[in-house]
């Protein structure tokens, strides 16, 4: 049915191409403006998908706008529900390129029964996070990644929720794929789009941004000039986890713990700094590694946690369609129609 | 046969079996069903089981029965009462006897009689010895011990050996209604063919039940039905749930749209998606969902790509899916939303069934979000409206709100398999066009394009916010949201012209009209019927299609002097046939869980026309 329709043709596309006639309506320096740019910026070079093919779904909140600004197929939901509707689509059309943008209340708050079951089933959609731990479409309440004793519209006396650790979620619910990155990294963050979108199975993208009305300057320290060297470690796989300006310090474990050290004459090695192995089949390092951003002697990790290949789920129901149809044949309605017992009156 | 029993012929009999959630009632009640079937009775079944899987052996609230009606004619309903009971312990008898007829046979496996059943069952006496089965024809079967004599040399240990009595009671049911034994035999090895010992052993033991009956004193007479006049063709037994989803298959490809289900397993609705999730190679997807807000949502994004998009549960389900609805509304996706209906409120009655979903179903959701409801009146009817719920959805872009219930989902009754050439296309066309495409334009039944991922050109969003009309913009406009609130009803209502007009049948010109809708036609027809029968006038009309109402609804209704609307809940289409025709409606409810007895409502119709004329 969609092979016939689809047409192939080979002319490069542009930013411009994938943005819509739609005025955008974020407030003055949302970070949201930065993660549209660098996903229109990005999308020309993925390789093999084309723009009609392309799918996103979103549920409620400011980011959730996004399907509207980007010129693919788009599909503005109801709250939370973004994970399992693109479920459908990518079940139903596994030639599609499914993305989903979400929020952290969206994803993690009222939508967070889906996200965490299609990351357990490995369902090969494109998930980004726009986390600003904050709720800001209804104007300011704590959200499921507000830091404990934050004060808001529902908490004047600090909020008492401990928050979710995204990536650390994501790896606990088995996502295939786990990355983080700032919105104002824009460079960081196209590659981060682009390795999101080369993985076969359910991406995870966290992206830090930032509310510039009810929680602005979340992230600074992380983006700031002055202090993200000192307070982001990038992660690169097969290169030793360094940070700092001077890339004097560095990971550690120290039993079973990471530990931020100074690497030096006199102070640690370079050779006991861990290195990063984004493909380690098992998730406790790259666990560790999400979670160290609860730490505040530790810096924050941005890049790929973690990346394995696991067979998906959409690609499974396929694979069962085609097994059992050339095992039964294909479905004769006579046969099914007639089945069981019949008999005949004259 | 034994020379010198006597062979009595009947025009129907309704039987039911009963014993523990683990004596295997179910599987009695179906082979019976099916060899019943083949045998070409007319007939229909009601299983009525615990929602508990095994609750405590020997305890009322564990009985498991299966009611099954059989005949010689044409028949609407499982039958008010039976004739025979087959209590395969004190508990089952407990339970039961309360239905039975004034006459009634009731077999009864006499080695389960002890203190402690008893106790169990909750007898302070003996009903045996006691006088309370004065006015019965009891039967005392030996029927564990008989079945453990028989297979005493079969290698299985007594807990297995006591499992086969089952099959020695439906060998002694076969031989007294003059069933032939060979399709359970067949059935038999197909079933055990991996565990040839315990094949042997029911074969053993339904042999041995059938033997027992021929040779036993304790049956004098054996009694022969008839094969019915059907209409000439193919039949199979079907219950609703299957024929539902077999329905879906058939749309599937009659439509050339790949079916997609999105559900979370809930009863009464599970068999469908047990059922439809067989049949991979027409293609069929179905995803069992992490919840039932998964399971619609799932379906809408199927819908959104092009998927004949279903998905199934009931009424706490729909509740869960509310939301969605909307959505899917906003969006003027096809969607269509099965709700096999249970009793309500809240987890209710599970296992049991009711009607009383019908307001929630049209009126359930936030803002005015009219869906298409519509309702299947008998198992093998629930095939054709799977086909009208796809039609009706794919042409007019609209979501549909399927209603089955408990009663019809697992009852049976038998089928005349249509011919797949027979069967309408569906037509569907999907929007390729470039030229003036835009996401919200209609065409002339008011239904939006179908334009799906894949399909270059025709990039679009679409949302749960308010839309400009043809653009789809989102749009706040306070002319414009009146303006798409009452083109959304338009549409809805504009059905009315492509569904079939509302039936009369019985006394047309009569005076009282009896009316229903979905699973109740049975009881009602079988009620009106038999009223008229005894010489009372009166006319029935059913509703398959709830919203919109068939056009001359109004028209019907005005005719007649007294309408009695029969239902299983408080009212609920009463009340919305009044508010819409300015009608006095007289609304006869039940609401125990329970399907009617044909007798309950010919009593209503009896007090209405003040006793009947002949």
């Amino acid at each position: 049915m969609a092979d016939q329709i689809i047409e192939t043709k080979e002319i490069k596309l542009t930013a411009k191409d994938f943005a819509t006639d739609q005025d955008v309506r974020w407030c003055p320096g949302c970070g949201d403006y930065s993660i549209l740019a660098q996903v229109q910026r990005s999308f020309p070079d993925l390789v093999g998908i084309k723009k009609e093919n392309i799918v996103w779904i979103s549920g409620i909140g400011c980011s959730s706008r996004f399907p509207y600004y980007m010129n693919t197929y788009g599909f503005h939901s109801i709250h939370g529900r973004a994970p399992a509707i693109a479920t459908g689509v990518k079940v139903s059309r596994p030639e599609l390129s499914v993305w989903v943008a979400a929020g952290d209340g969206d994803l993690l708050s009222i939508g967070g029964n889906h996200f965490i079951h299609a990351c357990r089933k490995n369902v090969d959609l494109k998930v980004l996070l726009f986390n600003n731990r904050i709720y800001g479409l209804t104007k300011g309440q704590y959200s499921p990644t507000s830091e404990k004793g934050k004060i808001t519209k529902t908490s004047p006396y600090g909020s008492v929720d401990y928050p979710f650790n995204p990536a650390a979620l994501a790896l606990g619910s088995n996502a295939t794929f786990v990355a983080r990155s700032l919105d104002r990294d824009t460079k960081h963050l196209q590659e981060m789009i682009r390795r999101a979108a080369a993985h076969k199975g359910l991406a995870f993208l966290e992206i830090f941004q930032n509310c510039s009305i009810f929680n602005d300057g979340a992230f600074d320290i992380l983006t700031d000039k002055k202090t993200k060297d000192d307070n982001v470690l990038v992660l690169e796989h097969g290169k030793p986890m360094l940070f700092g300006a001077n890339k004097d310090k560095g990971i550690i474990m120290d039993g079973a713990k990471p530990k931020a050290v100074e690497i030096g004459e006199g102070k640690h090695r370079i050779e006991d700094v861990l290195v990063h192995d984004e493909f380690d089949e098992s998730p406790l390092l790259a666990t560790l590694l999400a979670h160290m951003t609860d730490d505040p002697s530790m810096p924050t990790p941005i890049g790929v946690f973690r990346q394995v290949t696991k067979s998906t789920y959409d690609g499974d129901v396929e694979e069962q369609i085609t097994s059992v149809t050339s095992k039964k044949g294909e479905g004769d309605l006579e046969k099914v129609l007639f089945t069981g017992s019949t008999w005949e009156v004259n | 046969m034994k020379v010198g029993k006597e062979v009595l012929e009947l025009s129907d009999v309704t039987v039911r079996f009963a014993g523990d959630s683990g004596d295997g009632m179910q599987l009695t009640g179906t082979q019976f069903t099916n060899t019943t079937a083949l045998v070409g009775n007319d007939l229909s079944t009601l299983p009525d089981y615990p929602a508990e899987i095994r609750a405590p052996v020997g305890t009322t609230y564990g009985v498991s029965g299966f009611q099954l009606h059989f005949s010689s004619s044409d028949i609407q309903t499982p039958g008010d009462s039976p004739d025979i009971l087959v209590a395969m312990n004190p508990a089952a008898l407990k339970v039961n006897v309360k239905d039975l007829k004034h006459n009634a046979a009731i077999i009864i496996n006499i080695n389960s009689f002890d203190a402690r059943n008893l106790k169990l069952a909750g007898y302070d006496t003996n009903p045996l010895e006691d006088g309370s089965l004065e006015g019965y024809n009891v039967v005392q079967v030996p029927l564990s011990q008989q079945t453990s004599k028989a297979l005493e040399d079969s290698g299985l240990s007594a807990k297995e050996i006591s499992r086969c009595k089952n099959f020695f009671a439906l060998g002694m049911m076969y031989w007294l209604y003059s069933r032939p034994i060979e399709p359970t035999l067949k059935w038999i090895k197909d079933k055990f063919k991996d565990t040839p010992l315990l094949a042997a052993a029911n074969e053993k033991a339904l042999l041995a039940g059938y033997y027992f009956g021929e040779n036993t004193e304790l049956f004098t007479t054996r009694y022969q039905v008839e094969p019915a006049k059907l209409p000439k063709g193919i039949y199979r037994n079907i219950s609703g749930n299957e024929a539902l989803a077999i329905g879906f298959v058939t749309a599937s490809v009659k439509s050339g749209l790949p079916l997609f289900l999105g559900s979370y397993p809930i009863t009464p609705a599970s068999d469908i998606l047990h059922e439809l999730s067989k049949h991979k190679n027409f293609g069929v997807r179905t995803f069992q969902a992490e919840d039932e807000i998964a399971a619609i949502t799932s379906a809408i994004g199927a819908a959104f790509s092009g998927a004949l998009a279903i998905t199934t549960t009931s009424g706490p389900g729909v509740a869960l899916k509310t939301e969605a609805i909307g959505l899917a509304v906003m969006t003027e996706l096809p969607l269509i939303i099965i709700d096999v209906q249970r009793g309500g409120p809240s987890t209710g009655l599970p296992t049991k069934t009711e009607q009383s979903d019908l307001q929630q179903a049209i009126n359930g959701r936030n803002g005015e979000a009219p869906v298409v409801v519509i309702a299947a009146c008998t198992p093998a009817d629930c095939f054709n409206m799977a086909l009208e719920a796809a039609r009706l959805a794919t042409k007019y872009m609209v979501p549909v709100l399927y209603l089955s219930d408990g009663y019809i989902a697992n009852g049976s009754e038998p089928w005349k398999i249509p011919e797949p050439d027979s069967i309408p296309g569906i037509e569907v066309k999907f929007r390729t066009e470039k030229e003036g495409f835009a996401p919200y334009m209609r065409d002339e039944n008011l239904a939006r394009p179908w334009a799906i991922p894949g399909t270059a050109g025709l990039e679009h969003r679409i949302g749960g916010l308010e839309k400009s009309n043809v653009s789809g913009n989102v749009s706040y406009d306070p002319e414009n949201h009146e303006f798409m609130v009452r083109l959304r009803a338009q549409k809805v209502k504009n059905i009315e012209n492509d569904i079939p007009e509302l039936e009369v049948t019985g006394d047309i010109d009569a005076d009282v009209l009896v009316i229903g809708w979905g699973g109740t036609y049975g009881s009602i027809t079988e009620a009106v019927s038999r009223a008229r029968r005894n010489g009372g006038r009166v006319a029935q009309a059913h509703f398959k299609y709830l919203n919109p109402f068939p056009k001359n609804t109004g028209e019907v209704l005005n005719k007649y002097k007294h309408i009695i609307c029969a239902e299983l809940n408080m009212g609920q289409l009463a009340k919305f046939l009044k508010s819409e025709y300015l009608v006095d409606i007289d609304s006869f409810t039940k609401i125990q869980g329970l399907p009617f007895k044909s007798s309950e409502i010919e009593k209503k119709i009896e007090t209405v026309i003040g006793g009947y004329s002949k």
